[in-house]
C-alpha cells in the first residue's frame, strides 16, 4: 500500500529532503555516486510516495508492486527513499558503505525493500522481465518498475531484455530511463551516442513517453498513463539534469562517482534548504 | 553391452515429471530447446516455459527475476553459453543473490564432437566453481541425470548441472545417489581413480583391465563437484597413496583442482590428472577425440601403470 497521496508541493518538499539525505550520506561515507542519485530523485520520490503498492512492515508481501534499481550505483537515492517510507530507521543511512552495513555500496538483498542485487550494469531490465513473467504465471496484478540509466543502456543485455519484454507483451513493466546525458567519461553523445532514444524503444515494441524528469506533474501523469497501456511495456524517457538540485554538481560529469567533501556538502545543503 | 542413454532425454523427461508435481517450476531456454530437450516441458506446460531466442544474458538475469518471486527456475542452453556467455549474469543475479536458479547445461566437453572448439565447453566447471553459493553436479549417466536434476530441484540455491551431447553407457551397481556424497563403485587399495561425467564409464573400463593385471583400483564417481565429498577423497588418499583424476574438462580449475586442494591441505599424495591439457578442442567424432586428447580408458590405464 502506498502512503497517502501527497500533493505536488508535498512531493517536491519530499524530494528536496531526499536530496539532502543523499548529500549527507555521501559526505559521511566519503565515496559513492551523487550525480545520478540526484538526477533520478524526483522520479523515485514520486514513485514511492504516490504510485507504488507496498508494505514496509512486510517487504516480501506477494502482491507488492516491484521496484528494481538497475543502475545500482544510485542506491543512495533508493536507500534514502526506503528509510523515508519506513523500511528501516533513518540513522542506518549513515552506515552506507561501512563494513557490515545493511547498506552496501551497490544494492544487496540484505537491505529491506531490495529485491535483487545490482551494480553490474545492464541486468536490471531482465530482472524486471522475470518479475513480470512471474506475475503472469501467478495471475497477479502487481506492476514492475525499473530504473535505468542512459549510460547503462549501452549494455547489450538491455536490448536483449527490451526485445523480449516487447515480444512477450509485458504491459505490467514500466521502465524509467533517467536520461541525464552524462556518463563517467563524459557526455553520452560524445562517448557512445544513444539518440534517437524514443525511436529505438518504439522499434523494440515499447510504448514510449518523454517527460521532464524534474516536473512532478509530468512524472505522475506518466506513471498513470503507463498503467493504461495494454499489450506492451512502457518506458518513460525522463530528461533530467545530472546532479540536479545542487548548482555546482549540475551537469558536471566529475560528480558521477565522487562524493562531496564536507565543505561541498555544507554548500549543497544550504542550496537544498 | 550396457544400456546407452542421452542424458538430455532424461533431463527433459525429469523436468516434465517435476513440473507436474511442483507448479513453481519454470523452464527457460535460448533457442536450443529441441537439443536440450526442454521442449518436452514446453509442450506439456506452455504457460511455464519461455524461449528467449539467442540471448543467454537476458535469459539468465530473467531467471533471477523469476526466482525473486518464488519460482524454481530451470535454465538450459549449451554449456559454453551457459557458463561463458552469461557469466556476469550468473555471478551477480543468480549466485550473489543466492536464488533458486538451476542451470542445466548440455553439450559440455570434448564429446560434443564435430561442432568443434567453439562449442566444446572445457572450462565451464572452473567458471562455476569460482562462484560462492553455486552447487555443481556432473552426473555420470542417464539414470543419474534424473537424480541430479531432482536434487537440484529439491535443494535451495543455485545449481550448475553438466550434461553431455552424446549417449553414455549406464554405470551398473553404483549404489544410492546422495547429493554431495561420492559413490564408490569398486573397492581397491592400489590406486584410487576419481572421475565424473562420461569419464566414469572410461574409468570403469580401465579398472576392469587393471584388475586382469592384478591391480586393484578403487573407482569413485565424484558426481558432486560442489559440495565436494572430502571424506571419501581423504580416505582414498590415505589408503591408496595415489589418485588419478579423470574429467572431460581442462585440467585447470575443475575436479582435479578440487581434489588437489583437499589433498594438499590435508594429506598430500600424488595426484595425476587425466583431462584436457590446457588446449582447445577440435572437430572429430567423440571416440576419436577422447583418444586424441588422451581421455580414453587406455590413457587412464597408462596413467595408473606409469605412477603406481
Amino acid at each position: 500500500m502506498a502512503n497517502k497521496q501527497l500533493t505536488i508541493e508535498e512531493l517536491e518538499a519530499k524530494a528536496k529532503g531526499i536530496r539532502r539525505l543523499i548529500i549527507q550520506m555521501l559526505a559521511k561515507s566519503g565515496s559513492g555516486h551523487p550525480g545520478g542519485s540526484l538526477s533520478a530523485a524526483d522520479l523515485i520520490t514520486a514513485l514511492y510516495f504516490n504510485v507504488l503498492r507496498f508494505n514496509p512492515r512486510d517487504p516480501r508481501w506477494p502482491d507488492r508492486d516491484r521496484f528494481h534499481m538497475s543502475k545500482g550505483h544510485c542506491c543512495p537515492l533508493w536507500y534514502a527513499v526506503l528509510a523515508q517510507t519506513g523500511y528501516f530507521p533513518e540513522e542506518k543511512l549513515f552506515t552506507l558503505r561501512q563494513l557490515g552495513s545493511i547498506l552496501q555500496g551497490h544494492p544487496d538483498r540484505k537491505t529491506p525493500g531490495v529485491e535483487s542485487a545490482s551494480g553490474s550494469l545492464g541486468q536490471g531490465l531482465s530482472i524486471a522481465l522475470g518479475m513480470s513473467l512471474a506475475a503472469r504465471i501467478d495471475k497477479k496484478d502487481y506492476r514492475v518498475y525499473v530504473l535505468l540509466g542512459d549510460g547503462e543502456i549501452q549494455e547489450g543485455n538491455i536490448w536483449e531484455a527490451a526485445m523480449a519484454s516487447g515480444h512477450f507483451g509485458c504491459s505490467n513493466i514500466c521502465a524509467i530511463l533517467d536520461a541525464n546525458g552524462c556518463q563517467i567519461d563524459g557526455r553520452c553523445e560524445d562517448i557512445m551516442g544513444l539518440e534517437p532514444l524514443a525511436a529505438k524503444w518504439q522499434a523494440f515494441g515499447w510504448h514510449v513517453l518523454e517527460i521532464n524528469g524534474h516536473d512532478m506533474r509530468q512524472i505522475l501523469a506518466a506513471y498513470e498513463q503507463a498503467k493504461t497501456i495494454k499489450d506492451k511495456p512502457t518506458i518513460i524517457i525522463a530528461r533530467t539534469v545530472k546532479g540536479k538540485g545542487v548548482s555546482f554538481m549540475e551537469g558536471v560529469v566529475g560528480f558521477h562517482g565522487r562524493a562531496p567533501t564536507q565543505e561541498e556538502a555544507q554548500r549543497a545543503l544550504k542550496e537544498l534548504e | 553391452m550396457a544400456e546407452q542413454l542421452f542424458q538430455r532425454d532424461i533431463y527433459g523427461q525429469t523436468l516434465v515429471k517435476l513440473g507436474s508435481v511442483n507448479k513453481e517450476i519454470v523452464v527457460l531456454d535460448a533457442d536450443l530447446s529441441s537439443s536440450t530437450r526442454t521442449n518436452l516441458f514446453a509442450r506439456k506446460f506452455p504457460d511455464r516455459f519461455f524461449n528467449f531466442g539467442v540471448a543467454e544474458q537476458n535469459m539468465m538475469a530473467t531467471a533471477a527475476g523469476l526466482a525473486s518471486c518464488g519460482k524454481t527456475v530451470f535454465v538450459s542452453t549449451f554449456a559454453v553459453f551457459a557458463s561463458g556467455r552469461a557469466w556476469d549474469q550468473v555471478r551477480l543475479a543468480i549466485s550473489y543473490n543466492n536464488f533458486d536458479v538451476k542451470i542445466v547445461a548440455t553439450h559440455a566437453g570434448i564429446t560434443v564432437g564435430p561442432d568443434g572448439a567453439s562449442h566444446q565447453a572445457l572450462e565451464d566447471i572452473a567458471l562455476m566453481r569460482a562462484l560462492p553459493n553455486m552447487n555443481i553436479i556432473v552426473p555420470c549417466d542417464g539414470p543419474q541425470t534424473a537424480e541430479a536434476v531432482e536434487a537440484a530441484a529439491n535443494h535451495p540455491g543455485p545449481f550448475y548441472v553438466r550434461l553431455g551431447r552424446s549417449k553414455v553407457a549406464t554405470i551398473e551397481n553404483k549404489g544410492e545417489f546422495k547429493f554431495g556424497q561420492a559413490q564408490v563403485i569398486s573397492e581397491g587399495n592400489d590406486v584410487a581413480i576419481i572421475a565424473c561425467g562420461i569419464m566414469v564409464s572410461e574409468a570403469s573400463l580401465a579398472v576392469k583391465n587393471l584388475a586382469q593385471q592384478g591391480i586393484k583400483a578403487r573407482l569413485i564417481n565424484m558426481h558432486s563437484i560442489r559440495p565436494l565429498d572430502n571424506d571419501v577423497i581423504l580416505k582414498a588418499a590415505k589408503e591408496t597413496k595415489l589418485i588419478i583424476v579423470c574429467e572431460e574438462h581442462n585440467i585447470i580449475g575443475s575436479l582435479a583442482s578440487s581434489i588437489d586442494e583437499v589433498v594438499a591441505e590435508n594429506f598430500p599424495v600424488k595426484v595425476i590428472r587425466v583431462g584436457i591439457r590446457n588446449r582447445f578442442g577440435q572437430s572429430g567424432e567423440p571416440q576419436e577425440l577422447l583418444k586424441e586428447y588422451n581421455l580414453s580408458s587406455a590413457d587412464i590405464e597408462k596413467a595408473v601403470l606409469a605412477n603406481i
